[in-house]
């Protein structure tokens, strides 16, 4: 568990910086969850910084020509890509830096790759898995809103099961997406990468310690946040922080760290909330019945009590 | 937008953006149908509804509140060029300080 | 001129290899694939036998190697990478990327049929898929160009006014896999050659930058005209470079080449290696005291519509040889754009288009005789096919 006061000096919203490197300006719906979660991660990143975006609702609503939404360095290249761009600067800045060409002073030079769930888990993956297999010195986030919002609601592997999407609706015969949502954490684990987490925008200090940590960190990190879209969640534009909190009470979006392979619960919700509040404040759930719910419900507690139990269970 | 757009001569290489940051010159408080309002006789001046702005709209304000135990309880102002609207800061308020009303013309 | 230089017999891929060392390249990100494997395993040897200072990515496909171009060179680093086929055109949506954002880097694509049927052997529809992305595109027609034209792009993609990707043209086996006599300048004179690359935008905090924005309907023409009129106008550069490299390595490049040209009446066109089986048929065909010349168009993007010109000159018939088709249309890629060329002349040659040498299918001296008869045989009755496919098994 991470104590924000301890290591970070943080407790209040007062001593987080408050300057915004992402501006305000940019495009994006009212409520938006992801914009949220970048205005925190600036904070984490600091100036000394490099940011790669893909394609998707966060590049599209920050780079209108000729408007930028980003104080910092930032580039955006393609939707599939955005581990392997950022691989090329950071390999760039290191043999620049080597030669005595350019960047010559010791300080570090952040480099964020930054990409939705559509841009990270699906199309996305082979460039991720790539970059955290080399080991390049960067950082990754994945800013999840649980389908392919900027094209207009489409569904991903992020996309919980039962969750009506354009291409996943829910009609006569059919209950929408009929997949479980894809463990990406789970798979960046698997990398044997020194730093993984999962953050949530109701846990804003929580969420800015893992950026900071995982930019810290010598290798290769990801951290993989909750960022709800009131928009295609179809639920009102107040509530993205209570969904998220309500997802990490009902063990939907549990939030821990793997460091160097060890889990840790950053929080411990005690007894699983039930989901039925969750699900019922939002409009792309409407159609599921109450026995689906429970069904949902089921799984959901038991995968929370399987990492619990496989996190009391480690050997270190 | 009534920027004077660049001929192809003066475009930026790669369309590149020379100005980081200047988003922050169109106005997006122009979309909002609702507006916040704060009582700041019930504000704790928390900083959560700055916290979890999606746009930046609230910004530490010069006016302290006075309060016998701290001298650090600073309000927060709007910035209402960015405000959308969205009511996430009423919602999240700890102490309902905020409540949001119709906008105005 | 003389040629100044230690002569070694090395195969091309290593010599195209050894010239990315002697560029002092910064960053290499490839992924292998026949026939260019030996390039990226001769690099990655100069990389571990600290031979050159470089970053070496091994990346996880060729859009990724392309992506990772791309990123390191909006860092400012000198860029390389080597590709064929499948993995060309697997790169390309970012190719046109690597363009439209002016990323400087050299590429060389060993050129290998496209699939399917899947084909491992050489012709040039790899990268006549590619005319449009907007890089400068060479053709070598022996081991000596592929070296030094992948030097002497590296200095113009990253000259100031053309800050454009290059593709260094070579045929996959016919060229990539046959040892030739290479002639080595000495490390320091190339370096000397190439100036450090000195970027105008760089991805730097201490100036901070927007690369890649939505382009949205009223800028996006614009951003297309600068960029074509950068890659026309890099013809000017490519020119100077020429000059210079000839000034001080004893080599003349030309954007096209003639042999035995100048008052043909007919005369081959070609591209890459098969030129220099071209020289044995014209050879013959002079022998027999037929007015027959070759040229080659070693620059192919931007295209050299001057020299082109002065090339034909008053030639009659051009059997242009094309070793690509495009399907259910223009058939061959380089004829195609040579006719276009010359629409507007007149008088303008038959143009006669033969479509061989397609995956690795052998295209002899005797072959460019025979397309040469029948050529002529076309424009004399005045009935030219748009094209042919030429050696078909009927």
């Amino acid at each position: 568990m991470i104590d924000m006061k301890k290591d970070f000096g943080i407790y209040s919203a007062r001593l987080l910086p408050q300057e915004e490197l992402f501006t305000p300006g940019h495009r994006a719906c009212q409520g938006c969850g992801p914009a949220v979660a970048l205005r925190l991660i600036g904070k984490a990143l600091g100036r000394n910084s490099v940011i790669v975006n893909a394609t998707g609702c966060m590049e599209i609503v920050a780079s209108p020509y000729p408007h930028s939404a980003w104080k910092v360095p930032w580039m955006h290249v393609a939707f599939e890509n955005t581990a392997a761009v950022a691989s090329g600067i950071e390999a760039g800045i290191k043999v620049l830096r080597r030669k005595g060409r350019h960047f010559t002073d010791d300080r570090k030079i952040n480099i964020l790759a930054l990409a939705g769930d559509g841009g990270t888990m699906d199309i996305g993956v082979q460039a991720l898995s790539g970059a955290m297999e080399r080991g390049h010195d960067m950082m990754y986030i994945c800013y999840d809103n649980e389908a392919y919002m900027n094209t207009g609601i489409q569904r991903s592997s992020g996309t919980p099961m039962g969750a009506s999407t354009t291409t996943s609706p829910a009609g006569k015969a059919s209950l929408g997406q009929k997949t479980w949502k894809k463990d990406l954490p789970a798979i960046m684990v698997a990398h044997h990468i020194p730093y993984v987490a999962t953050a949530s925008l109701a846990h804003p200090f929580d969420l800015y310690a893992k950026v900071k940590k995982g930019l810290e960190i010598d290798g290769p990190a990801y951290v993989h946040i909750f960022a709800p879209c009131p928009t295609g969640w179809r639920c009102a534009a107040d509530m993205t922080i209570r969904l998220c909190e309500m997802a990490v009470n009902t063990g939907i979006f549990p939030l821990y760290e793997v460091i160097d392979g060890k889990y840790t619960l950053s929080f411990d919700p005690g007894e699983l909330a039930p989901i039925k509040e969750y699900v019922r404040l939002q409009g792309r759930f409407r159609h599921l019945p109450d026995e689906e719910v429970e069904r949902l419900q089921e799984r959901i507690h038991e995968n929370f009590y399987d990492l619990r139990t496989m996190i009391q269970c480690q050997g270190r | 937008m009534s920027a004077k757009w660049p001929t192809w001569k003066e475009l930026p290489l790669g369309a590149t953006i020379l100005e980081p940051g200047n988003a922050s010159e169109y106005h997006t408080g122009e979309w909002r149908s609702m507006r916040p309002k704060t009582d700041e006789n019930v504000c704790i001046t928390c900083g959560v509804c700055w916290l979890f702005c999606p746009d930046s709209s609230r910004k530490l304000a010069p006016r302290q509140k006075k309060h016998p135990e701290s001298p650090y309880m600073q309000y927060y102002d709007f910035d209402f060029n960015y405000c959308k609207g969205c009511g996430i800061c009423a919602r999240e308020c700890p102490t309902g300080a905020i409540v949001m009303v119709a906008e105005e013309g | 001129m003389a040629a100044r230089g230690k002569r070694v017999g090395m195969e091309v891929s290593i010599a195209v290899a050894e010239a990315v060392k002697y560029s002092d390249a910064d960053v290499i990100a490839a992924y292998p694939i026949t026939p260019q494997t030996h390039i990226v395993e001769h690099l990655a040897e100069i990389v571990a036998d600290g031979e050159l200072d470089a970053e070496y990515i091994p990346v996880e496909s060729e859009h990724s190697a392309m992506s990772a171009c791309v990123g390191s060179s909006a860092a400012g680093a000198r860029t390389f990478t080597a590709t064929s086929s499948q993995g060309l055109a697997l790169m390309h949506e970012i190719l046109f990327i690597a363009s439209g954002l002016r990323t400087p880097m050299v590429m060389s694509v060993v050129n290998r049929s496209l699939s399917a049927p899947l084909s491992i052997w050489g012709d040039h529809t790899d990268i006549m898929a590619e005319r449009d992305i907007g890089w400068i595109q060479f053709f070598a027609e022996n081991g000596q160009e592929a070296f030094d034209l992948v030097i002497q792009a590296f200095r113009v993609s990253e000259h100031r006014d053309v800050l454009l990707p290059a593709i260094v043209n070579l045929d996959g086996f016919n060229l990539s896999h046959v040892i030739e006599p290479i002639v080595l300048p000495k490390i320091q004179k190339v370096r000397d050659f190439i100036p450090p690359y000195e970027p105008v935008y760089r991805v730097d905090p201490d100036k901070p930058l927007c690369f890649g924005p939505v382009g949205i309907p009223e800028i996006y023409t614009e951003a297309h005209m600068q960029q074509n009129e950068a890659l026309k106008d890099s013809k000017t550069v490519i020119l100077e470079v020429w000059e210079e490299f000839a000034k001080k390595f004893g080599r003349r490049y030309r954007p096209v080449e003639g042999y035995r040209a100048r008052g043909a009446e007919v005369l081959l066109v070609t591209q890459g290696g098969i030129s220099e089986t071209a020289r044995i048929a014209v050879d013959r065909m002079r022998e027999q005291g037929r007015k027959v010349g070759l040229i080659r168009i070693r620059l192919w993007r931007p295209f050299p519509f001057d020299e082109f010109y002065e090339a034909v000159g008053k030639a009659k018939v051009l059997v242009v040889v094309d070793r690509a088709i495009s399907m259910g249309g223009i058939g061959g890629p380089l004829a195609a754009e040579l006719r276009t060329a010359l629409y507007h002349r007149d008088p303008r040659p038959h143009v006669v288009n033969f479509i061989g040498g397609l995956a690795g299918r052998d295209i002899r001296a005797v072959h460019f005789e025979e397309m040469t008869n029948k050529a002529i045989a076309y424009a004399e009755s005045d009935s030219v096919p748009i094209y042919e496919m030429f050696g078909v098994r009927e």
